[in-house]
């Protein structure tokens, strides 16, 4: 019993440490998937009828293709081909943020089609340009509505960030599967992960829901639910 | 009261199509300044596509829009967000942001628009708000505002914008019965000021009261028009009273069902 504690408390840190880098992939993969996914939404809504098709077959392609498949794709074959020197951390971020991007945009696509028609035509009324109109009128009620779906593509994305140890990012699932095959307690270590996981899960959304709190409008918390 | 025949407003033969129908056909009007015409006419006449129109929220198909006589090239973006800074518009259904506070909503065209500064702007708006009686509601939320002062946001919204003619487009039609007089008040007073108007309405009464002319429209066209005591004369035998009556008769209707 004494060994087992002082095995578990001697790995905790270079597991938390794990935990660490799975918090910045995740931070960078969301950051890259909202400057994408945003854009995304605005072209495939308001642009020309061609953007919306490429914008279209982008989403096909990152919801249509498994993460695996294109963490691969890109580390070993695409920025290879293109001789370049991608680390491993940076290709997964890439990777995680350009299919994030896919799903992002349509949770913007979906806040922003929610809005009234006659929102964008009293800013056009006013004499504001679609862009004024876009930028002070739509995109801060449209924020507004994204984020109870962009909590989930936070939870989805966090727990899909544990496919990236299949490229030796040294993040949570890596270092606790290394843990757990050296010292051959898989149940405790994986357990372990899974309680990280959880952790980070509450922590983040919490962290979020209080930002839906805050943003909420006057006049519309009667609808919910403290 | 004296008027000057300085046309404001004018529309030449305004033609618009609309999946294949025809809503709009050859449809010309101008307005004097200080003048208050109000546009009656059954549902899908087209008296709402008219005023989109006429600040070209609904691009013409054919017909020309002059703003104190000078010709408005529909083309050109730069002069249609100038030219509609000059028409203020007001919505059968309000369209205030949801996001801003009612003196946010006043404020913010003349902060994003017109490049004035924060606090001149708020104050502009604070004056606004007071002319339409709304000066102690400033921080509220549209959500937070009932129907008539919902409205009456969207005017001072309008006014703070110095606008040369405001179009109204059925300002009272999505108002609780009780909230129709504090719009119409505000209206009157604007009207009682000077201000240039086109307002599609069916408040018979107001218009009647008001109105320096009664356009009268049916299939896309304005098939009468004349001053509310000509058209509505009750010998006059025109299409115009021929409408209010069964519209004022449907009114009646409907007070003696629910009472």
């Amino acid at each position: 019993m004494w060994e087992y504690l002082s095995s578990l408390a001697g790995e905790l840190p270079y597991i938390l440490q794990g935990s660490l880098t799975t918090l910045l992939v995740v931070f960078f993969a969301l950051g890259l998937g909202l400057i994408f996914g945003l854009p995304l939404a605005l072209g495939q809504i308001y642009g020309p009828l061609a953007l919306n098709r490429l914008v279209r077959i982008y989403v096909w392609f990152f919801r249509g293709t498994p993460i695996l498949v294109l963490l691969y794709l890109f580390y070993f074959g695409l920025f290879i081909a293109l001789n370049l020197d991608v680390s491993a951390f940076a290709s997964s971020c890439i990777v995680l943020g350009l299919t994030s991007a896919a799903y992002q945009s349509q949770i913007f696509r979906g806040a922003l089609e929610s809005l009234p028609h006659g929102q964008l035509k009293a800013a056009r009324a006013l004499g504001m340009s679609d862009t004024e109109g876009i930028r002070h009128i739509i995109l801060p009620q449209a924020l507004r509505l994204s984020i109870p779906g962009w909590s989930n593509e936070y939870s989805i994305l966090l727990k899909d960030s544990a496919l990236v140890h299949v490229l030796g990012v040294p993040e949570l699932m890596a270092r606790s599967h290394y843990v757990a095959s050296r010292t051959t307690w898989h149940f405790t270590y994986y357990i372990l992960a899974g309680i990280l996981y959880l952790i980070i899960t509450v922590l983040g959304l919490r962290l979020l829901r209080s930002l839906e709190t805050k943003t909420r409008l006057p006049g519309y918390a009667a609808l919910s639910h403290e | 009261m004296s008027k000057t025949q300085e046309t404001v407003l004018c529309l030449e033969g305004i033609r618009k199509d609309l999946g294949g129908r025809r809503i709009l056909d050859q449809v010309s009007l101008s307005l004097c300044k200080g003048e208050l015409k109000v546009l009656i006419g059954p549902s899908g006449a087209g008296k709402s596509t008219l005023l989109q129109c006429a600040n070209c929220l609904v691009r013409p198909d054919q017909g020309e829009i002059f703003l104190d006589g000078v010709r408005l090239d529909q083309r050109s973006g730069l002069e249609l967000r100038l030219f509609r800074q000059h028409v203020g518009m007001i919505f059968q259904d309000f369209n205030l942001f949801d996001h801003l506070t009612a003196l946010g909503n006043v404020s913010i065209a003349l902060e994003k628009v017109r490049g004035v500064s924060k606090a001149a702007a708020r104050e502009r708006g604070q004056a606004e708000l007071a002319r339409v009686g709304l000066g102690n509601l400033a921080s509220l939320y549209p959500a937070e505002l009932s129907g008539g002062q919902k409205q009456r946001v969207a005017i001072a919204r309008a006014l703070a914008m110095d606008p040369r003619v405001i179009l109204l487009d059925e300002p009272t039609s999505a108002l609780d019965p009780e909230l129709v007089g504090e719009v119409l008040a505000v209206i009157r007073d604007l009207a009682d000021g000077g201000m240039t108007m086109l307002m599609a309405t069916h408040q018979m009464d107001f218009a009647r009261a008001l109105a320096s002319e009664i356009l009268f429209m049916e299939n896309g066209r304005i098939i009468e028009q004349g001053a509310p005591e000509t058209l509505l004369h009750p010998a006059a035998g025109t299409r115009t009273l021929d409408f209010c009556t069964r519209l004022s008769m449907e009114l009646e209707g409907r007070k003696t069902d629910t009472q």
